[in-house]
């Protein structure tokens, strides 16, 4: 069905979305946590309350969602070869997917620090924790969980959106399946792609699903 | 009130005690040996309102939430605040270690104006009070250990301090074994043994409570009171409690406090202000603990009397002046005596409560005045014959 080449070709395109997936990923929780527990603390009654700038945040998170992937892959062109100093490769993906990637996890990861009970933010006051102690021991610990979770929708998003990049000459499961499985009309390829992407998904969110289950067993 | 002792030595008094009488702690609070003179207890816990009021500014107007509060609270009590819901209970508890900054007066937690601390001294005041919640307030993420040493934690004791100290007041509490335990594992009453242990593991002077039984059953609610009383009396530390039922401020305060629509509208020993309420808002208040006059008494009774055969009901209230003494009240009242309901409480040694009794047509009622101290005729309870 595959040549050995074909092979080759699949195995090396799953090991450029890897990475592409996962650094971006975990430059995501890395500048989406403290971006998500600022929009959560700054806001009016917040433990470090400014509204204003907390309003500049908002509408700066809400002005990247609104772009969509492929626009803003375009649009970043600029800077990823500022970054990166390329604009193709895997390396020139990950700067667009990071950034499209951190509001919207951002987003999600807000939700669940919102939903954490005004109570134990009391009661951390109350025996003496200063508002570090109070990200540090309550909001993130109790909103784990819920952070656990969109981080597996955030990242199960970015497969999706690797793909895309793939597109624009990124390299991965994407580029492969437009490259062989669109322009030469190869449907064996094409199909590959479907199945591994939908594989790692499905690994994904399993993952994700389990953590999330260990951790609201406690 | 010989305790004069105070920081370190306070400190290290209690350590001794956490330590030491562990094991009865629940079980035994009466065989817990003396305390302040055992352990040196402190003189500091003291709490002083001066003109306090609050006002609460949000979208849908203006709430004055309380309003001239001028109060003291004494080092090593236990006080009450009791009011319905809406009266301020709350808001006037958070003044004190500034959850809640009042907009007028002053709040002095032993003689230093809270209001003055910035964000260092806050923190240290909050180390010295401790508080515990309806709700508990656990963090579910935690473990019972890491939930009580959090407060060590994050003042920087070092670790093998913290888990000394941990097992010290786990066992103060009564929750030996349950450290590795996560909060959503336990029940009610443990949780809030847990909050006790979190709130006391910084040796406070000052215990705040804010409806801390309220969410529990009436027997989890008595041995948590216990607990509470007993610590009191072992660390010497303040205790200032809320609750909308009277039988918590009954069962373990000494003074209480009413507070109507954000103001006073009494304060004193519980036994006077529960014995002889002189607030409209204090009578509503007991009046669910009042047993209604039976029914078929109640058919009977007329304002005046019909026929010879009909008794006198009589209500004899005592508001704690002297013994609700039945030898004596028999012999004034003569043959013919029926007791009807009686509801009389000791509280902190003083007999309150009333007696309902109805006397024969013949009696003296003049007699009976003496040995109560308020005497009402009620009516006149017809015979059924008539
Ligand atoms: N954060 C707040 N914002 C606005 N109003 C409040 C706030 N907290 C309490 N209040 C209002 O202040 C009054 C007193 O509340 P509270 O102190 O909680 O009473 P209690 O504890 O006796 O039930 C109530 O009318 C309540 O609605
Ligand atoms: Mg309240």
């Amino acid at each position: 069905m595959f040549t050995t080449q074909m092979i080759d070709r699949l195995w090396q395109a799953f090991f450029d979305t890897l990475p592409m997936v996962s650094v971006s990923a975990g430059i995501a929780v890395l500048a989406g946590i403290p971006l998500a527990v600022f929009l959560v603390t700054s806001g009016p009654g917040g433990i470090f309350a400014a509204p204003r700038l907390n309003r500049v945040a908002g509408t700066l998170v809400n002005g990247f969602r609104a772009v969509p992937f492929i626009v803003l892959l375009v649009a970043l062109i600029p800077f990823t070869r500022l970054v990166t100093g390329t604009t193709i490769g895997v390396w020139a993906a990950i700067v667009p997917l990071a950034v499209s990637a951190t509001p919207f996890f951002a987003r999600i990861a807000e939700v669940s620090l919102r939903e954490v009970d005004p109570g134990l933010i009391e009661a951390a006051q109350s025996i003496g924790c200063r508002r570090w102690h109070i990200i540090r021991h309550v909001l993130l610990p109790e909103a784990l969980p819920g952070i656990v979770g969109g981080l597996t929708i955030t990242v199960v998003t970015m497969i999706g959106a690797s793909a895309m990049a793939g597109a624009v000459g990124a390299g991965g499961l994407g580029d492969v399946a437009i490259r062989y499985g669109y322009q030469r009309f190869d449907t064996n390829v094409m199909l590959a792609v479907i199945v591994i992407l939908v594989a790692l998904v499905c690994l994904v969110q399993f993952a994700g699903d389990t953590v999330v289950r260990r951790l609201r067993a406690r | 009130m010989d305790r004069q002792v105070t920081g370190q030595s306070a400190a290290f008094g209690q350590a001794r005690v956490f330590g030491a009488g562990a094991a009865e702690a629940v079980s035994a609070p009466a065989a817990v040996p003396a305390t302040a003179a055992a352990t040196g207890a402190r003189s500091a816990g003291t709490v002083r309102f001066e003109g306090v009021g609050k006002t609460y500014r949000a979208a849908a107007g203006e709430v004055r939430a309380l309003d001239g509060i001028d109060l003291d609270i004494r080092a090593g009590e236990i006080f009450g605040i009791i009011g319905r819901s809406g009266a301020g209970k709350s808001s006037l508890l958070r003044t004190i270690n500034r959850l809640e900054s009042p907009t007028e007066g002053r709040v002095l937690v032993d003689g230093e104006d809270v209001a003055r601390l910035d964000e260092g001294g806050l923190v240290g005041l909050r180390r010295r009070i401790g508080m515990i919640f309806q709700h508990f307030n656990l963090l579910s993420a935690k473990t019972v250990r890491a939930n009580v040493g959090l407060p060590l934690l994050v003042a920087g004791v070092p670790a093998a301090e913290i888990a000394t100290r941990v097992d010290e007041v786990l066992a103060l509490v009564g929750l030996e074994g349950k450290g590795d335990s996560y909060p959503g594992r336990l029940s009610g009453g443990q949780k809030q043994r847990v909050g006790i242990a979190r709130a006391l593991i910084s040796r406070p002077e000052i215990l705040l409570c804010d409806e801390a039984t309220s969410a529990l059953d009436p027997e989890t609610t008595l041995s948590i009171l216990n607990l509470l009383r007993d610590i009191n009396r072992r660390l010497g530390l303040t205790i200032v409690l809320i609750t909308h039922e009277m039988s918590v401020i009954r069962e373990i305060c000494q003074r209480v406090l009413v507070l109507d629509r954000g103001r006073i509208a009494e304060e004193g020993p519980v036994w006077q202000v529960f014995g002889a309420p002189k607030a409209e808002a204090t009578r509503a208040l007991l009046r669910p603990l009042q047993q209604a006059l039976p029914e078929d008494i109640a058919a009977r009774l007329g304002g005046a009397r019909r026929s010879l055969r009909d008794g006198t009901l009589v209500e004899l209230s005592f508001a704690g002046a002297g013994p609700a003494d039945l030898g004596a009240l028999a012999q004034a009242a003569g043959a013919g005596l029926a007791l009807v309901s009686a509801a009389v409480d000791r509280i902190q040694g003083h007999a309150v409560g009333r007696i309902l009794v109805v006397v024969a047509p013949d009696a003296r009622i003049e007699n009976l005045s003496a040995l109560a101290d308020a005497t009402r005729v009620l009516g006149y309870v017809h015979d059924t014959d008539d």
